[in-house]
Protein backbone atom coordinates (compact mmCIF):
# COMPACT_ATOMS: atom_id res chain seq x y z
CA UNK A 1 0.00 0.00 0.00
CA UNK A 2 2.08 2.62 -0.90
CA UNK A 3 1.07 5.96 -0.09
CA UNK A 4 1.49 9.39 -2.24
CA UNK A 5 1.09 13.14 -1.09
CA UNK A 6 1.06 15.81 -3.44
CA UNK A 7 1.25 19.51 -2.69
CA UNK A 8 -0.94 19.50 0.41
CA UNK A 9 -2.17 22.54 1.73
CA UNK A 10 -4.23 22.99 4.51
CA UNK A 11 -5.59 26.18 6.49
CA UNK A 12 -6.87 26.37 9.59
CA UNK A 13 -9.56 28.78 10.49
CA UNK A 14 -10.20 30.42 7.13
CA UNK A 15 -11.11 34.15 7.27
CA UNK A 16 -11.20 34.21 11.03
CA UNK A 17 -8.60 36.41 13.47
CA UNK A 18 -7.63 32.61 14.14
CA UNK A 19 -6.50 31.59 10.49
CA UNK A 20 -3.20 29.54 10.42
CA UNK A 21 -1.73 27.72 7.57
CA UNK A 22 -1.03 24.22 8.91
CA UNK A 23 0.41 22.66 6.29
CA UNK A 24 2.57 24.43 3.24
CA UNK A 25 3.08 22.59 0.33
CA UNK A 26 3.75 19.03 1.82
CA UNK A 27 4.64 16.60 -0.98
CA UNK A 28 6.01 13.17 0.29
CA UNK A 29 5.80 9.12 -0.98
CA UNK A 30 5.55 6.12 0.85
CA UNK A 31 6.19 2.63 -0.09
CA UNK A 32 4.52 -0.12 0.52
CA UNK A 33 5.46 -1.80 3.64
CA UNK A 34 7.98 1.05 4.91
CA UNK A 35 7.60 1.85 8.76
CA UNK A 36 8.44 5.64 8.51
CA UNK A 37 8.25 8.41 10.84
CA UNK A 38 7.23 11.91 10.85
CA UNK A 39 8.82 14.30 13.33
CA UNK A 40 8.41 17.71 14.23
CA UNK A 41 7.88 20.08 16.92
CA UNK A 42 4.12 21.26 18.76
CA UNK A 43 2.42 22.41 16.61
CA UNK A 44 4.46 21.51 13.06
CA UNK A 45 1.25 20.38 11.46
CA UNK A 46 1.98 16.41 11.74
CA UNK A 47 -1.18 15.83 13.44
CA UNK A 48 -2.79 17.96 10.73
CA UNK A 49 -0.98 15.85 8.19
CA UNK A 50 -1.92 12.34 9.15
CA UNK A 51 -5.40 13.15 10.07
CA UNK A 52 -6.04 13.74 5.85
CA UNK A 53 -4.41 10.66 5.48
CA UNK A 54 -7.97 8.97 6.23
CA UNK A 55 -9.68 11.86 5.10
CA UNK A 56 -11.20 12.97 8.51
CA UNK A 57 -10.25 16.57 6.83
CA UNK A 58 -10.62 17.59 3.94
CA UNK A 59 -7.25 19.37 2.60
CA UNK A 60 -7.35 23.19 1.36
CA UNK A 61 -5.96 21.93 -1.70
CA UNK A 62 -3.46 19.17 -2.55
CA UNK A 63 -3.90 15.42 -3.35
CA UNK A 64 -3.35 12.29 -1.57
CA UNK A 65 -3.34 8.86 -2.85
CA UNK A 66 -3.37 5.76 -0.80
CA UNK A 67 -2.42 2.82 -3.35
CA UNK A 68 -3.94 4.86 -6.24
CA UNK A 69 -7.07 5.57 -3.84
CA UNK A 70 -8.17 8.94 -4.15
CA UNK A 71 -8.29 9.88 -0.08
CA UNK A 72 -9.27 13.78 -0.84
CA UNK A 73 -11.86 12.77 -3.74
CA UNK A 74 -15.61 14.55 -2.88
CA UNK A 75 -17.07 11.20 -3.92
CA UNK A 76 -14.57 8.75 -2.01
CA UNK A 77 -16.54 6.26 0.37
CA UNK A 78 -15.46 7.20 3.91
CA UNK A 79 -15.98 3.70 4.82
CA UNK A 80 -13.30 2.12 2.51
CA UNK A 81 -10.84 4.80 3.06
CA UNK A 82 -10.67 3.97 7.44
CA UNK A 83 -10.41 0.54 6.16
CA UNK A 84 -7.27 0.82 4.66
CA UNK A 85 -5.78 3.51 6.93
CA UNK A 86 -6.14 2.85 10.99
CA UNK A 87 -5.02 5.91 12.85
CA UNK A 88 -4.66 5.69 16.37
CA UNK A 89 -4.77 8.89 18.27
CA UNK A 90 -2.70 10.87 20.27
CA UNK A 91 -4.12 9.77 24.37
CA UNK A 92 -6.21 6.90 22.41
CA UNK A 93 -7.40 5.46 25.77
CA UNK A 94 -9.78 8.60 25.73
CA UNK A 95 -11.72 7.03 23.56
CA UNK A 96 -13.07 4.23 25.65
CA UNK A 97 -16.14 3.83 26.05
CA UNK A 98 -17.78 0.17 26.37
CA UNK A 99 -18.57 -1.79 29.29
CA UNK A 100 -15.78 -4.29 28.30
CA UNK A 101 -12.20 -4.49 26.73
CA UNK A 102 -13.43 -7.05 24.16
CA UNK A 103 -16.87 -4.90 23.03
CA UNK A 104 -14.41 -1.81 22.83
CA UNK A 105 -12.10 -3.59 20.52
CA UNK A 106 -15.01 -4.92 18.81
CA UNK A 107 -16.67 -1.41 17.46
CA UNK A 108 -13.98 -0.84 15.07
CA UNK A 109 -14.83 -4.25 13.34
CA UNK A 110 -18.47 -4.15 13.31
CA UNK A 111 -18.16 -1.13 11.65
CA UNK A 112 -16.78 -2.60 9.19
CA UNK A 113 -19.74 -4.70 8.70
CA UNK A 114 -18.37 -7.98 9.76
CA UNK A 115 -20.18 -11.29 11.14
CA UNK A 116 -19.71 -11.81 14.70
CA UNK A 117 -17.80 -14.90 14.46
CA UNK A 118 -15.06 -13.15 12.40
CA UNK A 119 -15.52 -10.16 14.83
CA UNK A 120 -14.38 -12.43 17.88
CA UNK A 121 -11.16 -13.54 16.03
CA UNK A 122 -9.92 -10.28 15.42
CA UNK A 123 -10.75 -8.65 18.79
CA UNK A 124 -8.66 -12.34 20.35
CA UNK A 125 -5.90 -12.15 17.55
CA UNK A 126 -5.28 -7.54 18.22
CA UNK A 127 -5.63 -8.21 22.10
CA UNK A 128 -2.89 -10.96 21.08
CA UNK A 129 -0.87 -8.25 19.22
CA UNK A 130 -0.38 -5.89 22.04
CA UNK A 131 -0.07 -8.84 24.97
CA UNK A 132 -3.17 -8.70 26.60
CA UNK A 133 -4.80 -11.92 27.47
CA UNK A 134 -8.42 -12.17 25.50
CA UNK A 135 -9.72 -14.80 28.26
CA UNK A 136 -8.25 -12.65 31.20
CA UNK A 137 -8.88 -9.29 30.41
CA UNK A 138 -11.92 -9.68 27.84
CA UNK A 139 -14.76 -9.58 29.84
CA UNK A 140 -13.34 -6.71 32.01
CA UNK A 141 -14.20 -3.18 31.78
CA UNK A 142 -11.26 -0.90 30.17
CA UNK A 143 -12.09 1.72 33.13
CA UNK A 144 -9.88 -0.78 35.72
CA UNK A 145 -7.01 -1.19 33.51
CA UNK A 146 -4.03 0.60 34.23
CA UNK A 147 -3.09 4.04 31.86
CA UNK A 148 -0.27 1.81 29.59
CA UNK A 149 -2.95 -1.13 29.66
CA UNK A 150 -5.71 1.43 28.48
CA UNK A 151 -3.91 2.63 25.77
CA UNK A 152 -2.89 -0.92 24.65
CA UNK A 153 -6.64 -1.95 24.65
CA UNK A 154 -7.31 1.10 22.44
CA UNK A 155 -4.73 0.56 19.78
CA UNK A 156 -6.01 -2.97 19.43
CA UNK A 157 -9.31 -1.38 18.77
CA UNK A 158 -7.47 -0.39 15.47
CA UNK A 159 -5.07 -3.18 15.06
CA UNK A 160 -8.52 -5.15 14.75
CA UNK A 161 -9.35 -3.36 11.78
CA UNK A 162 -6.35 -5.10 10.25
CA UNK A 163 -5.60 -1.47 8.38
CA UNK A 164 -2.71 -1.99 5.19
CA UNK A 165 -1.44 1.69 6.50
CA UNK A 166 -1.08 1.80 10.28
CA UNK A 167 -0.67 5.13 12.05
CA UNK A 168 0.27 6.03 14.90
CA UNK A 169 0.54 9.31 16.73
CA UNK A 170 2.53 9.52 19.57
CA UNK A 171 1.51 6.62 21.00
CA UNK A 172 4.11 6.52 23.34
CA UNK A 173 3.01 10.07 25.07
CA UNK A 174 2.59 10.49 28.84
CA UNK A 175 3.91 6.73 29.62
CA UNK A 176 6.74 5.57 31.70
CA UNK A 177 9.83 4.41 30.21
CA UNK A 178 9.39 0.87 30.54
CA UNK A 179 5.76 0.77 29.21
CA UNK A 180 7.15 3.22 26.35
CA UNK A 181 9.89 0.55 25.33
CA UNK A 182 6.85 -2.57 25.34
CA UNK A 183 4.64 -0.39 22.65
CA UNK A 184 7.31 0.73 20.64
CA UNK A 185 8.48 -3.21 20.37
CA UNK A 186 5.06 -4.30 20.14
CA UNK A 187 4.65 -2.17 16.81
CA UNK A 188 8.39 -2.93 15.68
CA UNK A 189 7.14 -6.66 15.90
CA UNK A 190 3.69 -6.23 14.24
CA UNK A 191 5.49 -4.42 11.43
CA UNK A 192 7.97 -7.31 10.96
CA UNK A 193 5.15 -9.99 11.13
CA UNK A 194 2.64 -8.38 8.75
CA UNK A 195 4.32 -6.07 6.40
CA UNK A 196 2.07 -3.69 6.96
CA UNK A 197 3.17 0.24 6.50
CA UNK A 198 3.57 1.99 9.23
CA UNK A 199 3.34 5.47 9.76
CA UNK A 200 5.36 6.59 13.41
CA UNK A 201 4.60 10.25 14.40
CA UNK A 202 6.72 11.46 17.25
CA UNK A 203 9.02 14.47 18.54
CA UNK A 204 11.47 11.68 20.48
CA UNK A 205 14.20 11.01 18.06
CA UNK A 206 15.54 8.15 20.12
CA UNK A 207 12.12 6.68 19.43
CA UNK A 208 12.18 7.19 16.07
CA UNK A 209 15.71 6.12 15.57
CA UNK A 210 15.60 2.63 16.83
CA UNK A 211 12.23 1.86 14.71
CA UNK A 212 11.94 3.87 11.76
CA UNK A 213 13.83 3.12 7.82
CA UNK A 214 12.79 6.42 6.81
CA UNK A 215 11.80 10.20 8.64
CA UNK A 216 10.10 12.98 7.47
CA UNK A 217 10.93 16.13 9.46
CA UNK A 218 8.10 19.01 9.50
CA UNK A 219 9.02 22.72 10.80
CA UNK A 220 5.76 25.10 10.68
CA UNK A 221 3.92 22.79 8.11
CA UNK A 222 6.30 22.48 5.77
CA UNK A 223 8.17 19.25 5.10
CA UNK A 224 11.98 20.15 5.67
CA UNK A 225 14.48 17.15 5.83
CA UNK A 226 13.56 13.33 4.57
CA UNK A 227 15.41 10.52 4.41
CA UNK A 228 17.26 7.88 6.49
CA UNK A 229 17.66 8.62 10.31
CA UNK A 230 21.59 8.71 9.34
CA UNK A 231 21.22 11.13 6.94
CA UNK A 232 18.98 12.79 8.87
CA UNK A 233 21.24 13.24 12.18
CA UNK A 234 23.97 14.45 9.97
CA UNK A 235 22.07 17.77 9.84
CA UNK A 236 22.34 17.86 13.85
CA UNK A 237 22.53 21.77 13.89
CA UNK A 238 19.36 22.29 11.77
CA UNK A 239 17.68 19.95 13.98
CA UNK A 240 18.77 21.51 17.08
CA UNK A 241 17.87 25.37 15.47
CA UNK A 242 13.86 23.77 15.12
CA UNK A 243 13.95 22.39 18.34
CA UNK A 244 14.18 19.06 18.01
CA UNK A 245 18.30 17.59 18.43
CA UNK A 246 19.38 14.41 17.91
CA UNK A 247 19.66 11.07 20.20
CA UNK A 248 22.20 11.42 22.70
CA UNK A 249 24.78 8.91 20.93
CA UNK A 250 24.37 10.55 17.93
CA UNK A 251 25.42 13.49 19.85
CA UNK A 252 28.28 11.35 21.40
CA UNK A 253 29.22 10.03 18.20
CA UNK A 254 29.76 13.52 16.31
CA UNK A 255 31.85 14.75 19.54
CA UNK A 256 34.05 12.32 19.27
CA UNK A 257 34.86 12.26 15.77
CA UNK A 258 34.77 16.04 15.94
CA UNK A 259 38.39 14.87 18.50
CA UNK A 260 39.15 13.29 15.71
CA UNK A 261 38.34 9.52 16.61
CA UNK A 262 37.88 7.11 13.43
CA UNK A 263 34.34 6.21 13.67
CA UNK A 264 33.42 4.73 10.27
CA UNK A 265 29.78 3.43 10.70
CA UNK A 266 26.78 5.53 10.60
CA UNK A 267 25.47 5.40 14.69
CA UNK A 268 21.98 6.27 15.13
CA UNK A 269 20.90 3.92 17.74
CA UNK A 270 22.82 3.07 20.80
CA UNK A 271 23.67 -0.77 19.27
CA UNK A 272 25.25 0.39 16.46
CA UNK A 273 27.78 3.19 19.00
CA UNK A 274 28.18 0.12 21.19
CA UNK A 275 29.42 -2.63 18.39
CA UNK A 276 31.17 0.43 16.90
CA UNK A 277 33.03 1.45 19.42
CA UNK A 278 33.94 -2.61 20.62
CA UNK A 279 35.17 -3.03 17.09
CA UNK A 280 37.58 0.41 17.45
CA UNK A 281 38.92 -0.92 20.77
CA UNK A 282 39.81 -3.99 19.65
CA UNK A 283 41.34 -2.75 16.35
CA UNK A 284 43.50 -0.59 18.43
CA UNK B 1 -18.29 21.98 11.93
CA UNK B 2 -18.09 22.24 16.03
CA UNK B 3 -15.63 25.33 15.03
CA UNK B 4 -18.96 27.08 13.86
CA UNK B 5 -20.03 27.21 17.29
CA UNK B 6 -19.47 31.01 18.09
CA UNK B 7 -21.95 31.35 21.34
CA UNK B 8 -19.58 32.77 24.32
CA UNK B 9 -16.83 32.94 22.01
CA UNK B 10 -14.57 36.11 22.63
CA UNK B 11 -13.40 37.48 19.25
CA UNK B 12 -9.96 39.32 20.37
CA UNK B 13 -9.89 42.10 18.27
CA UNK B 14 -9.16 46.08 19.75
CA UNK B 15 -11.92 48.64 19.47
CA UNK B 16 -14.42 50.92 20.89
CA UNK B 17 -16.94 47.98 22.15
CA UNK B 18 -14.35 46.02 23.40
CA UNK B 19 -12.86 48.74 25.61
CA UNK B 20 -15.95 49.34 27.28
CA UNK B 21 -16.44 48.70 30.57
CA UNK B 22 -17.90 44.99 31.35
CA UNK B 23 -20.57 46.13 33.90
CA UNK B 24 -21.96 49.16 30.94
CA UNK B 25 -21.74 46.28 28.58
CA UNK B 26 -23.45 43.71 30.92
CA UNK B 27 -26.51 46.53 31.28
CA UNK B 28 -26.61 48.00 27.91
CA UNK B 29 -27.19 44.32 26.82
CA UNK B 30 -29.57 42.98 29.48
CA UNK B 31 -31.60 46.62 29.03
CA UNK B 32 -31.52 45.76 24.82
CA UNK B 33 -33.26 42.40 25.48
CA UNK B 34 -36.17 44.14 27.26
CA UNK B 35 -36.13 46.70 24.72
CA UNK B 36 -36.78 43.82 21.96
CA UNK B 37 -39.81 43.39 23.93
CA UNK B 38 -40.99 47.13 24.03
CA UNK B 39 -40.80 46.65 20.17
CA UNK B 40 -44.34 46.23 18.91
CA UNK B 41 -44.95 47.18 15.23
CA UNK B 42 -41.92 45.34 12.53
CA UNK B 43 -41.45 49.15 11.20
CA UNK B 44 -39.46 49.40 14.46
CA UNK B 45 -37.45 47.12 13.77
CA UNK B 46 -35.77 49.21 11.28
CA UNK B 47 -34.83 51.23 13.71
CA UNK B 48 -32.98 48.77 15.61
CA UNK B 49 -30.84 47.09 12.58
CA UNK B 50 -30.03 50.25 11.87
CA UNK B 51 -28.07 50.81 15.70
CA UNK B 52 -27.35 47.12 15.64
CA UNK B 53 -25.19 47.47 12.68
CA UNK B 54 -24.07 50.64 13.94
CA UNK B 55 -22.58 48.72 16.88
CA UNK B 56 -21.39 45.32 15.22
CA UNK B 57 -19.60 48.15 12.57
CA UNK B 58 -17.75 49.66 15.64
CA UNK B 59 -17.04 46.35 17.24
CA UNK B 60 -15.00 45.76 14.69
CA UNK B 61 -16.49 41.56 14.54
CA UNK B 62 -17.24 40.18 10.97
CA UNK B 63 -20.42 40.60 10.15
CA UNK B 64 -20.20 36.37 8.91
CA UNK B 65 -18.65 35.77 11.83
CA UNK B 66 -21.60 37.06 13.92
CA UNK B 67 -24.46 35.12 11.53
CA UNK B 68 -22.67 31.96 11.78
CA UNK B 69 -23.78 32.32 15.56
CA UNK B 70 -27.09 31.63 14.58
CA UNK B 71 -26.07 28.51 12.99
CA UNK B 72 -26.59 26.31 16.26
CA UNK B 73 -30.34 27.77 16.27
CA UNK B 74 -31.57 27.62 13.00
CA UNK B 75 -33.72 25.05 13.64
CA UNK B 76 -35.36 26.99 16.45
CA UNK B 77 -35.80 29.56 13.93
CA UNK B 78 -37.52 27.38 11.82
CA UNK B 79 -39.76 26.34 14.11
CA UNK B 80 -40.77 29.67 15.16
CA UNK B 81 -41.28 30.44 11.74
CA UNK B 82 -43.13 27.97 10.73
CA UNK B 83 -45.62 27.63 14.36
CA UNK B 84 -46.83 31.23 13.93
CA UNK B 85 -47.27 31.39 10.09
CA UNK B 86 -49.92 28.36 10.16
CA UNK B 87 -51.28 29.35 14.00
CA UNK B 88 -52.63 32.56 13.55
CA UNK B 89 -55.76 32.92 13.34
CA UNK B 90 -56.49 36.02 10.47
CA UNK B 91 -57.74 36.73 6.93
CA UNK B 92 -56.60 33.46 5.32
CA UNK B 93 -54.42 34.35 2.22
CA UNK B 94 -53.50 30.96 1.21
CA UNK B 95 -55.59 27.74 2.02
CA UNK B 96 -54.03 24.14 1.41
CA UNK B 97 -55.91 21.24 3.29
CA UNK B 98 -55.99 21.59 6.94
CA UNK B 99 -52.74 24.13 6.04
CA UNK B 100 -53.95 28.14 6.57
CA UNK B 101 -51.72 30.96 6.04
CA UNK B 102 -53.44 34.12 7.35
CA UNK B 103 -51.82 37.44 6.79
CA UNK B 104 -51.40 38.45 10.32
CA UNK B 105 -49.43 35.05 10.14
CA UNK B 106 -46.88 36.25 8.09
CA UNK B 107 -46.37 39.66 9.51
CA UNK B 108 -46.59 37.29 13.39
CA UNK B 109 -43.60 35.02 11.67
CA UNK B 110 -41.70 37.26 10.48
CA UNK B 111 -41.84 39.59 14.01
CA UNK B 112 -40.37 36.43 15.96
CA UNK B 113 -38.10 35.49 14.03
CA UNK B 114 -36.44 38.92 13.73
CA UNK B 115 -36.98 39.39 17.21
CA UNK B 116 -35.14 36.07 17.90
CA UNK B 117 -32.89 36.63 15.50
CA UNK B 118 -31.76 39.84 17.51
CA UNK B 119 -31.59 38.39 20.57
CA UNK B 120 -28.68 36.29 19.43
CA UNK B 121 -26.97 38.49 17.48
CA UNK B 122 -27.21 41.22 20.55
CA UNK B 123 -26.51 38.97 23.27
CA UNK B 124 -23.63 37.40 21.12
CA UNK B 125 -22.00 40.79 20.89
CA UNK B 126 -21.67 41.10 24.63
CA UNK B 127 -19.91 37.88 24.41
CA UNK B 128 -17.58 38.30 21.43
CA UNK B 129 -16.57 41.69 22.44
CA UNK B 130 -15.93 40.74 26.43
CA UNK B 131 -13.01 38.90 27.15
CA UNK B 132 -14.62 35.66 30.05
CA UNK B 133 -12.18 37.32 32.64
CA UNK B 134 -13.95 40.72 32.03
CA UNK B 135 -17.17 39.74 31.53
CA UNK B 136 -17.22 37.19 35.38
CA UNK B 137 -15.59 40.52 36.90
CA UNK B 138 -18.93 42.66 35.72
CA UNK B 139 -21.09 40.32 36.80
CA UNK B 140 -19.35 40.37 40.27
CA UNK B 141 -19.66 43.74 40.78
CA UNK B 142 -23.22 44.18 39.58
CA UNK B 143 -24.12 41.44 42.07
CA UNK B 144 -22.04 42.61 45.02
CA UNK B 145 -25.12 44.63 46.68
CA UNK B 146 -26.78 41.62 46.52
CA UNK B 147 -24.24 39.93 49.21
CA UNK B 148 -26.03 41.22 51.69
CA UNK B 149 -29.16 38.69 51.08
CA UNK B 150 -26.77 36.20 51.22
CA UNK B 151 -26.25 35.74 47.07
CA UNK B 152 -22.94 33.86 46.66
CA UNK B 153 -21.54 36.68 44.21
CA UNK B 154 -17.62 35.53 43.82
CA UNK B 155 -18.83 31.64 43.69
CA UNK B 156 -21.24 32.59 41.01
CA UNK B 157 -18.81 34.44 38.97
CA UNK B 158 -16.02 31.81 39.07
CA UNK B 159 -18.75 29.57 38.43
CA UNK B 160 -19.45 31.32 34.81
CA UNK B 161 -15.87 31.94 33.95
CA UNK B 162 -14.80 28.23 34.46
CA UNK B 163 -18.10 27.45 32.18
CA UNK B 164 -17.12 29.84 29.49
CA UNK B 165 -13.41 28.99 29.34
CA UNK B 166 -14.67 25.26 29.04
CA UNK B 167 -16.57 25.66 26.18
CA UNK B 168 -13.96 26.02 23.42
CA UNK B 169 -12.07 22.92 25.14
CA UNK B 170 -14.71 20.58 25.02
CA UNK B 171 -15.58 21.60 21.72
CA UNK B 172 -12.25 20.52 21.07
CA UNK B 173 -12.40 17.58 23.15
CA UNK B 174 -15.73 16.83 21.36
CA UNK B 175 -13.52 17.08 17.93
CA UNK B 176 -11.03 14.76 18.85
CA UNK B 177 -13.13 11.91 20.19
CA UNK B 178 -15.84 12.40 17.40
CA UNK B 179 -12.26 12.27 15.28
CA UNK B 180 -10.88 8.75 16.88
CA UNK B 181 -14.42 6.82 17.09
CA UNK B 182 -15.16 8.11 13.15
CA UNK B 183 -11.40 6.42 12.56
CA UNK B 184 -12.81 3.20 13.99
CA UNK B 185 -15.44 3.84 11.40
CA UNK B 186 -18.43 5.33 13.52
CA UNK B 187 -21.01 7.11 11.65
CA UNK B 188 -22.61 10.15 13.09
CA UNK B 189 -24.40 11.86 10.46
CA UNK B 190 -26.40 9.03 8.21
CA UNK B 191 -29.10 6.90 9.36
CA UNK B 192 -32.80 7.64 11.41
CA UNK B 193 -32.96 8.93 14.63
CA UNK B 194 -32.92 6.08 16.50
CA UNK B 195 -29.95 4.79 15.10
CA UNK B 196 -28.26 8.22 15.19
CA UNK B 197 -29.03 8.61 19.18
CA UNK B 198 -26.98 5.31 19.49
CA UNK B 199 -24.59 6.54 17.65
CA UNK B 200 -23.75 9.29 19.86
CA UNK B 201 -22.43 6.88 22.60
CA UNK B 202 -19.59 6.47 21.94
CA UNK B 203 -18.86 10.26 21.52
CA UNK B 204 -20.69 10.96 24.95
CA UNK B 205 -19.37 8.59 27.65
CA UNK B 206 -15.86 9.51 26.76
CA UNK B 207 -16.35 13.25 26.79
CA UNK B 208 -18.75 12.51 30.10
CA UNK B 209 -15.25 11.06 31.54
CA UNK B 210 -13.04 13.46 30.35
CA UNK B 211 -15.25 16.29 31.87
CA UNK B 212 -15.17 14.85 34.92
CA UNK B 213 -11.62 14.08 34.51
CA UNK B 214 -11.16 18.21 33.66
CA UNK B 215 -12.97 19.44 36.92
CA UNK B 216 -11.54 17.17 39.25
CA UNK B 217 -8.01 18.39 37.53
CA UNK B 218 -9.04 21.97 37.84
CA UNK B 219 -10.33 21.73 41.77
CA UNK B 220 -6.73 20.23 42.65
CA UNK B 221 -5.44 23.09 40.78
CA UNK B 222 -7.03 25.45 42.47
CA UNK B 223 -6.53 24.17 45.84
CA UNK B 224 -3.07 23.92 44.87
CA UNK B 225 -3.06 27.84 44.53
CA UNK B 226 -4.59 28.24 47.73
CA UNK B 227 -8.00 29.03 46.17
CA UNK B 228 -10.06 30.05 49.14
CA UNK B 229 -13.19 32.40 47.39
CA UNK B 230 -13.84 35.70 46.97
CA UNK B 231 -13.07 37.27 50.70
CA UNK B 232 -10.53 39.67 50.59
CA UNK B 233 -9.20 38.98 47.71
CA UNK B 234 -7.67 41.74 45.42
CA UNK B 235 -7.72 42.26 41.64
CA UNK B 236 -5.11 42.85 39.34
CA UNK B 237 -7.11 44.66 37.10
CA UNK B 238 -9.23 46.91 38.83
CA UNK B 239 -12.55 48.02 36.97
CA UNK B 240 -13.01 52.03 36.69
CA UNK B 241 -15.58 53.42 34.74
CA UNK B 242 -14.39 55.60 32.09
CA UNK B 243 -15.77 58.81 29.78
CA UNK B 244 -16.95 56.61 27.18
CA UNK B 245 -18.92 54.55 29.82
CA UNK B 246 -20.64 57.58 30.48
CA UNK B 247 -21.02 58.73 27.04
CA UNK B 248 -21.82 54.30 25.57
CA UNK B 249 -24.61 54.87 28.34
CA UNK B 250 -26.19 58.06 27.17
CA UNK B 251 -26.00 57.06 23.76
CA UNK B 252 -28.15 53.53 24.28
CA UNK B 253 -30.38 55.82 26.76
CA UNK B 254 -31.19 57.61 23.31
CA UNK B 255 -32.09 54.68 21.69
CA UNK B 256 -34.26 53.08 24.29
CA UNK B 257 -36.09 56.65 24.22
CA UNK B 258 -36.60 56.64 20.82
CA UNK B 259 -38.03 52.49 21.17
CA UNK B 260 -40.54 54.07 23.69
CA UNK B 261 -41.25 56.82 21.91
CA UNK B 262 -42.20 54.89 19.00
CA UNK B 263 -44.20 52.61 20.76
CA UNK B 264 -46.52 56.23 21.41
CA UNK B 265 -46.65 56.99 17.64
CA UNK B 266 -46.65 54.26 15.61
Amino acid sequence: MSVIIEKLNHIYDKGTPYETKSLDDVTLEIKKGEFVAIIGHTGSGKSTLIQHLNGLIKPSSGKILVNEFDVTAEKAKMTDVRKKVGLVFQYPEYQLFEETIAKDIAFGPENLGLPSKQVEARVREAMALVGLDYDELGEKSPFELSGGQKRRVAIAGVLAMKPDVLILDEPTAGLDPKGRDEILMQIKALHAENKNTVILVSHSMEDVAKLAERLFVMNKGQLVLSGSPAEIFKEADYLEEIGLGVPQVVKLSNALKAKGVLIEKEIVTVEDAKEELMSLLRRK
Amino acid sequence: MLRDITIGQYYPVDSKIHRLDPRVKILVSFMYLISLFIVEDIRVFGFVTIFLIGIIKMSKVPVNYILKGLKPIFLIIIFAFTINLFMTPGDPIFHYGILTITIQGVYQALFMVLRLVYLIIGTSLLTLTTSPIALTDGIEHLLTPYKRIGLPAHELAMMMTIALRFIPTLLEETDKIMKAQMARGADFESGNVFRRAKALIPLLVPLFISAFRRADELAMAMEARCYRGGENRTRMKVLKYEQRDLFAAVFFSGYMLVLIGMRFVL
